[in-house]
């Protein structure tokens, strides 16, 4: 939407950057066995789901006892995994190469259920029904934003727990994100969430529940009774009463919320986890990578690097755009034989794939300019979908480069 | 391509709302400000539209090269035969803020609740409220006359109104704010603008546009958001395919392409006689890059009968080499305006 650079495709400043660049090793990440966790983050439509899947077939192949936590697989995608529905458990990937001795397991999280299952786990039965029942919950476990992303850091949370409490457990974990607006979603909503299920507004809006009348009055002065007449007033009585009873009941629960994902977020931070970000090659998924990449760095969070996916593949480099489209003009007009219309064919198809790279690649390295430490990786794109293990093997060879 | 649930030409003429959802990068914004532009230069006198972006991305004012959008209503753009469009980036919190002043005059009670977090609660928690909120605004927008007023003879403050909506894995809960809302919020205004606002979406006058690439993902969510909408009485109008690129190859030459029967002997001759130093590398490759087409092709002609199977008119925009800007997107909309003839639907 904003202008292309204006610098020209071939200049000394891209060679000098795209030497810069520093290659995204993903077979060393692969080997480190101090690696535990890999989270895969990025815009939405930028291939995160992919990249994981093949992250994780990759890892197995090499030896690792691997746990892939997918969000929203592609339904081909999923079947490549033999994930048929989406049940929260994860279960053995069926075809992969066990030589190495690595095994695999993979799962589609459901955020409602794992939401129920921490209400389970957290609350006494009678409780935990009562909560499971109230309308305020369900609405918040099936709909907040910023749901889908705590639970998945609590669903990782879960994940390690299992894998350090057995000896044969796993020992990597890789995390697809959820599909948010933004990247940094992914590490600010579960943070949200906790603070608000612990913030002053809500105890505000329990007070009444706990101590009515004039004993509220005296704890939160007279503000609190004009506030909350007037969420009445706007929301309705019952909505009052139903997020009131809702925080009655979870009161047992409370500090767990913002405990957890405090929690979480340091194991994020810890040197065990490793961020991938993953983009495409367009100006808005880069930027946003930048934008992650930027925040990584500012919160001093392990990023191991950038994969840039689906990059044009150009086969015959020796041949500029500019020449294959005069070449292809001049065929034209000699007006050959079926052969001839094939080869200008041919020359046009070739220059609109150079163009298309060059673009891609330019908008790669501008990420690189700006970001010189920051190692890279290009996966070229696939000409299908990805639907068996053996186009995911594809994708994790192309991962790891040449 | 008419369907018992298709849209025709007085369905389109009648609609007021336009929504316009797809999945994340497929181009949403740019098929937003089209089609406002489409509207604002079409059929004769000069049009209003109002073109509104409720994620607070920014992408109108980027798409338009304007400065960021804000939450009063801005001229972004102007077409050849006189209309006009306005911009918004629409704002929950201040949507809810205005709302309160407007039918509470609440002065002190505005500021202690934004203090004790109330607004946070209303405009990011508490399920659905935002959603009221931020179609809420646009349901204003679209009741508004031109002498400021919400009702009398006055014109319409708008003659359409585009929005550019959530990705389509949120469309159908941010467009059932009812079911969501009126479900918790049993009473009280946020309910009964809750309801006012369903009627609007489930009225003719709206229309719910689904952008898409010719991928599997973004496909798969558009045939999944068209039985979502259409179940909960949402009328859905165009598919918008982005990004289209021509055909460079005949299908004779694909055929040949796609199963390596390609003649190289005759092609290299070709290549050497009009001056080209034709290599066997440079021949395979050529070759290998004419089987990489052949089968984006073919995947792309699998994903288009998939969308045909709708019945739903089809809107092909093309790829764009250069990226969008606001030169290229009003050729977008100039396209956008002979194709929505070609399906019967403009002028």
């Amino acid at each position: 939407m904003t202008q292309t650079p204006h610098t020209p495709a071939h200049s000394p400043a891209h060679v000098r950057a795209a030497q810069a660049a520093p290659r995204l090793d993903i077979d060393a990440m692969i080997a480190d066995r101090s690696v535990e966790v890999v989270v895969c983050c990025g815009a939405g439509g930028v291939g995160k789901t992919t990249t994981a899947a093949a992250l994780g077939l990759r890892a197995a192949e090499a030896g690792r006892r691997v746990v892939v936590l997918t969000i929203d697989p592609a339904r081909r995608l999923a079947q490549a995994l033999g994930l048929s529905e989406l049940d929260n458990t994860p279960r053995p990937v069926v075809g992969f190469d066990a030589s190495a001795g690595g095994s695999l397991d993979a799962m589609m999280l459901d955020m409602k259920r794992t939401f129920d299952e921490v209400v389970l786990a957290h609350a006494d039965p009678g409780k935990a029904e009562q909560i499971l029942a109230n309308p305020f919950y369900q609405a918040v476990s099936s709909s907040f934003a910023g749901t889908q992303e705590y639970m998945a850091m609590e669903k990782l949370g879960q994940l390690k727990a299992a894998a350090g409490s057995s000896p044969d457990g796993w020992d990597l974990i890789i995390v697809d994100t959820p599909p948010s607006r933004s990247a940094l979603d992914f590490l600010d909503a579960p943070n949200r969430l906790g603070s608000f299920l612990d913030g002053r507004f809500i105890r505000l809006l329990s007070a009444p529940a706990k101590a009515s009348g004039r004993a509220g009055v005296k704890v939160f002065g007279l503000g609190v009774q004009l506030v909350s007449s007037t969420m009445t007033k706007i929301l309705g009585g019952q909505f009052l009463t139903d997020v009131q009873t809702f925080v009655a009941a979870l009161d047992t629960m409370f500090g767990g919320f913002r405990e957890r994902a405090d929690e979480t977020y340091r194991l994020l931070s810890r040197a065990g986890t490793s961020f991938l970000v993953v983009a495409a090659p367009e100006r808005d998924a880069l930027r946003e990578a930048s934008y992650f990449v930027d925040r990584l760095q500012a919160d001093r969070m392990p990023l191991s690097g950038l994969v840039v996916n689906r990059m044009g593949r150009v086969s015959a480099g020796a041949l500029t755009p500019s020449r294959a489209l005069a070449v292809a003009e001049a065929l034209e007009d000699r007006g050959g034989p079926k052969s001839a219309e094939n080869a200008a064919g041919l020359l046009r198809l070739h220059a609109a794939v150079v163009t298309i790279a060059q673009r891609q690649r330019e908008l790669a390295e501008r990420f690189s300019r700006s970001h010189p430490d920051v190692p890279v990786v290009q996966v070229p794109a696939l000409n299908r979908d990805v639907h068996d293990l053996e186009s995911l093997r594809e994708v994790g060879n192309a991962l790891a480069g040449p | 391509m008419t369907d018992a649930h298709a849209i025709g030409a007085p369905e389109w003429q009648r609609a007021r709302l336009h929504v316009v959802t797809g999945k994340g990068g497929t181009g949403k914004t740019t098929a937003a400000s089209a089609l406002a532009l489409a509207l604002a230069s079409g059929s004769g006198t000069p049009r209003r539209v109002l073109l509104a972006e409720v994620e607070g991305r920014q992408g109108i004012s980027q798409t338009f090269d304007v400065p960021p959008l804000g939450t009063d209503e801005t001229r972004i753009a102007r077409t050849s035969s006189g209309g006009e469009i306005l911009g918004l980036s629409v704002d929950a919190k201040a949507a809810l803020l205005e709302y309160l002043q407007l039918f509470y005059k609440l002065g002190r009670a505005g500021k202690l609740l934004e203090k004790f977090g109330a607004i946070d609660f209303a405009t990011t928690i508490a399920p659905g409220v935002r959603d009221v909120l931020l179609i809420g605004r646009l349901y204003e927008a679209n009741r508004r006359r031109r002498d400021g007023r919400h009702r009398g003879a006055s014109p319409a403050a708008y003659d359409a109104i585009v929005m550019d909506a959530p990705p389509t894995g949120r469309i159908g809960r941010f467009l059932s704010v009812n079911s969501e809302v009126a479900d918790l919020a049993r009473v009280g205004p946020i309910h009964s603008q809750a309801e006012s606002i369903t009627d609007l979406l489930e009225s003719e006058q709206t229309l719910v546009h689904i952008v898409t690439l010719l991928e599997e993902m973004p496909v798969q969510e558009t045939l999944e958001a068209v039985r979502e909408l259409r179940s909960k009485d949402l009328r859905v109008g165009l598919i918008f395919v982005n990004m289209v690129r021509d055909p460079l190859l005949d299908d004779v030459a694909l055929e040949q392409a796609r199963t390596g029967r390609l003649h190289k002997p005759s092609i290299s001759s070709q290549l050497a006689d009009a001056g080209v130093t034709a290599t066997p590398e440079l021949v395979d490759g050529l070759l290998e890059e004419a089987y990489d087409h052949a089968h984006r092709v073919d995947l792309e002609t699998e994903q288009l009968a998939l969308l045909e199977e709708t019945g739903l008119p089809l809107v092909i925009l093309p790829a764009l080499p250069e990226g969008v800007d606001s030169g290229s997107v009003r050729e977008l909309a100039d396209i956008l305006l002979d194709e929505l003839e070609e399906v019967g639907l403009a002028r």
